[in-house]
């Protein structure tokens, strides 16, 4: 049993190189339960990679990741997703020709287990097709969910990612540039969707809005060139002059 | 789809995703037309529902799943040898015959699954093919089984259900193909709709993200790899059963491509693609018997750059464009 | 007096080079922008007839068709770039496979239209007839000046690659694509330059081949399933990877034929089949 102060998130010691080139050195880090934590850094540091690595889609080189108290390095990703660890694409990566129905009830019924029922009809799951349903509705995609993914304008295709995301009822969420390319109109929507998530869920998000990261982070973590370098308080990142210098100096908006 | 005409509710929505359409049954209300309108040519319509079959099992592979492969006749030629062997040597029931091929032929795609769903791309294309190519080698080899270039020799088909006499018309060949083609359609008709159904479409939307949602897609792949391959190896044996032969070129890398061109030229993924496209493939072929073979391929590769270019999803697929604009979308 | 196995060698590796010639651009290109191409084999069988036409109806020397030969598979190969083929960049694989395939039965349908689909007859000059003998070998000329010009040939690619301009672009383009364009390198005009390449050597591969495997349409397609394992066991985007596998190949094949010829292709299949499983990308593949 996990006690509260056991950290949802964690690794000791990641690390991985390609040949020479090291993207991720030695990254200790530490995510509370229910915690809003985001990651920045500039392009190339490594961010994505991060990502990658925990939810095992690129093994690592040392160390070692676990999810509450389980050490899960050597998990295979959907094995990591139904423990409870689920990461959102920077690019859309959805099913262009599903429409948004099919494709969250396919994620419930994969998290229900019933995937690999090919006797009934997909329609007589009731139970998964409501769940999915309502994911759809509280992320104000209702009224969308019949039309293919492919013909869903890019801010709704970004909603969609989070909802598929949500379709796992992950413990941990990743979510890497959630409104990446939306337009600022639309990106309201996605900001909200992601403050009205429970407070019992943890999340990880890599951000370039400092807007955003200031309003919705109550801790920031600055990586840069594979490696961790500096976290606290947005106060503290805000004073950091290193962090200005090698970050926040250069880009304001996005 | 039309919103107006469905109920809003999710779980009415997919079940009328599903319904039978009209023109569906006019469809299998026509395959009985042969027997009224060309009764001369049933052998021909029994060869045509024999790989409307083999193109179904290949669409749920490639247009389901978005398996390439290049080498499935071979399936379909374990499915014949089988069948054909077991007749040779005394037992040459029909239905069980399909029985034993089917059952031949899904432990042998089982076996290959866990190797398939570990490629994809150029490796997956070239192992398709590599498992084809080697099975005709070995088949060719192995004379003293297959009978080599001279094909399988003294098979008997017994009497379907202990009435039906194969006759050489092919009255009984044909509603023999038809019945297995028919009922074995249905079986894939629910699988299309089943949640596996589902998840096969997700694989071929966008394998990367099934792992990411909890969903462990080689084993979907195995399993569908396997019911593939039997359904080939059932088609396989209804040839064997009603030509009474069996020959080297069942499981040829020839049959395979053909195969491919015929479920593209129908349109992959819309299961009734293979279906299409096999008899507009080889009532072509019936007619155009006469001519030099590099005129066929010429127009062959003519049809493959249109199709590609012009028409991807096939003759459905532009079917399908049409009645949509037609509908005033 | 070297024992006869080494006859065999020889022999095997001059047909490995040119099963390398045949292979190089389509290992490339495929590494460069994952375009399947199987139309690559039609080059090469065009480039033959052009060697076969020019010598035989027009009297030039052979050696004389060889760079036509090259040039005529290279410039078709733009044409056919530029009309379909840069529309499918971006399809699937099977598109592609397709396309190409399509185009393939075309070709094959046109050269048995006008060349009838008997074997081409060639004939060497004098002075690469015959055959020399070193330490008891019997060593034909032929294929002692396809081994020599196929090594020269890779000698150029390979300091091509490493030490011009755009031999870095092209190892920066099959590296990583898409950091190749952001970085400005103009991915699909060196594709379009490699391709071209690729295409030509094919064309000279299809030229050279006649003496050793004749020329007729099916050429097209026999050979394709050997530049096929080839690409796929050397690894995408590798010349030294189908130099290697075509070498590997080439004597497997002569060897296979020569001492266990009721195998047939089999072992060839099994080999493919067996090293693909151990590494998918290829022995030197990196995708």
């Amino acid at each position: 049993m996990e006690g509260p102060l056991t950290p949802a998130l964690s690794t000791r010691g990641l690390a991985k190189s390609f040949g020479s080139l090291i993207v991720a050195r030695d990254i200790e880090l530490s995510l509370p339960q229910g915690a809003r934590y985001a990651l920045i850094g500039p392009n190339g540091a490594g961010k994505t990679t991060l990502i990658n690595l925990m939810t095992g889609m690129l093994a690592p080189n040392a160390g070692q990741i676990f999810l509450g108290e389980d050490d899960i390095t050597g998990l295979e990703p959907q094995e990591r997703v139904r423990r409870g660890l689920t990461r959102t694409f920077q690019i859309n990566t959805l099913f262009p020709g599903l429409n948004a129905l099919e494709a969250v009830t396919l994620a419930v019924a994969e998290r229900r287990g019933i995937a690999r029922q090919f006797w009934q009809n997909v329609s007589t799951y009731k139970e998964t097709i409501e769940e999915a349903h309502d994911i759809l509705v509280k992320l104000r995609l209702g009224d969308s969910c019949y039309q293919a993914t492919r013909e869903l304008p890019y801010g709704r295709q970004r909603l969609l990612e989070i909802a598929l995301a949500l379709a796992t009822k992950p413990k941990v969420l990743l979510l890497d540039e959630p409104a990446a390319g939306v337009p600022p109109e639309e990106s309201g929507d996605i900001f909200e969707a992601v403050a009205s998530l429970s407070g019992d869920l943890t999340l990880l998000f890599i951000e370039h809005d400092m807007h955003v990261v200031f309003r919705f982070a109550s801790h920031i973590i600055v990586l840069v060139g594979g490696g961790i370098y500096a976290e606290g308080s947005p106060a503290e990142i805000a004073a950091n002059p290193g962090v200005r210098e090698v970050y926040l100096g250069t880009r304001k908006h996005d | 789809m039309a919103l107006t005409e469905t109920a809003r509710t999710p779980q009415l929505y997919l079940q009328h995703l599903s319904r039978w359409r009209p023109i569906e049954i006019a469809f299998w209300l026509a395959t009985l037309l042969p027997y009224w309108l060309t009764p001369d040519y049933l052998s021909l319509a029994s060869q045509i529902a024999i790989t409307a079959l083999f193109a179904l099992s290949l669409d749920l592979i490639l247009g389901y799943a978005g398996i390439v492969s290049l080498g499935h006749a071979a399936f379909f030629g374990i499915g014949a040898y089988t069948a054909g062997l077991l007749s040779k040597y005394g037992w040459g029931e029909p239905l069980t015959g399909l029985a034993a091929a089917a059952f031949t032929a899904a432990i042998v795609g089982y076996a290959t699954s866990f190797i398939i769903a570990r490629f994809r791309h150029l490796a997956l294309i070239m192992l398709t093919m590599g498992f084809g190519l080697l099975l005709g080698e070995l088949a060719n080899s192995a004379g003293w089984l297959t009978g080599g270039v001279d094909g399988l020799q003294g098979i008997h088909t017994w009497n379907l259900l202990g009435y039906f006499h194969f006759d050489l018309y092919g009255y009984t060949a044909y509603g023999y193909s038809l019945a297995v083609l028919f009922v074995v359609f249905l079986g894939a008709r629910r699988l299309i709709h089943s949640p596996f159904g589902l998840a096969l479409r997700g694989i071929r939307e966008n394998r990367t993200r099934m792992p990411a949602i909890g969903a462990a897609s080689r084993t979907h792949i195995q399993m569908i790899y396997t019911i593939s391959a039997a359904l080939a190896g059932i088609a396989g044996a209804l040839l064997s059963e009603t030509t009474q032969t069996v020959s080297l070129d069942s499981l040829s890398f020839e049959r395979s491509a053909e195969l491919l061109v015929m479920l593209v030229l129908g349109g992959a993924g819309r299961l009734y693609g293979g279906l299409v496209g096999a008899a507009i493939f080889m009532v072509a072929r019936d007619q155009f018997s006469g001519i030099e073979p590099q005129y066929w391929y010429f127009w062959i590769g003519v049809l493959l750059v249109v199709v590609v270019i012009f028409m991807p999803n096939g003759v459905l697929g532009g079917l399908a464009k049409i009645y949509a604009r037609w509908r005033g979308r | 007096m070297l024992p006869p196995v080494f006859g065999v060698l020889f022999d095997g590796f001059a047909y490995g080079m040119l099963l390398f010639l045949l292979s190089v651009g389509q290992s490339v290109t495929l590494g460069m922008m994952n375009f399947i191409n199987l139309a690559h084999c039609a080059f090469a069988m065009l480039g033959g007839y052009v060697t076969v036409t020019l010598a035989n109806r027009y009297g030039w020397p052979f050696f004389a068709t060889l760079p036509v030969a090259f040039i005529a598979a290279a410039l078709t190969s733009v044409v056919f770039e530029r009309v379909l083929y840069r529309r499918l960049y971006r399809a699937t694989d099977l598109d592609q496979v397709l396309l190409t395939i399509g185009i393939t039965f075309i070709s094959v349908a046109v050269a048995a239209y006008i060349f009838t689909t008997q074997q081409q007859p060639l004939q060497l000059p004098s002075y690469l007839r015959g055959s020399i003998e070193i330490l008891g070998l019997r060593l034909a000329i032929y294929r002692l000046v396809l081994i020599a010009l196929s090594l020269i040939i890779t000698g150029i690619l390979v300091a091509a690659l490493d030490y011009t301009r755009f031999g870095a672009q092209v190892r920066a383009a099959v590296d990583n694509e898409r950091m190749a364009r952001g970085i400005g390198i103009d991915v699909d005009r060196t594709f379009a330059v490699t391709f071209a390449l690729g295409s030509g050597l094919a064309g000279l591969g299809g030229a050279l081949a006649i003496e050793i495997v004749g020329l007729d349409p099916s050429f097209a397609f026999t050979y394709l399933v050997y530049v096929l394992i080839v690409v796929a066991v050397g690894g995408l985007g590798s010349i030294g990877g189908s130099f290697a596998a075509a070498a590997v190949l080439g004597i497997s094949d002569i060897a296979g034929k020569y001492y266990v010829p009721q195998l047939g292709a089999f072992l060839i299949y099994l080999v493919m089949i067996s090293l693909l499983m151990w590494r998918p990308a290829g022995l030197f593949g990196r995708r």
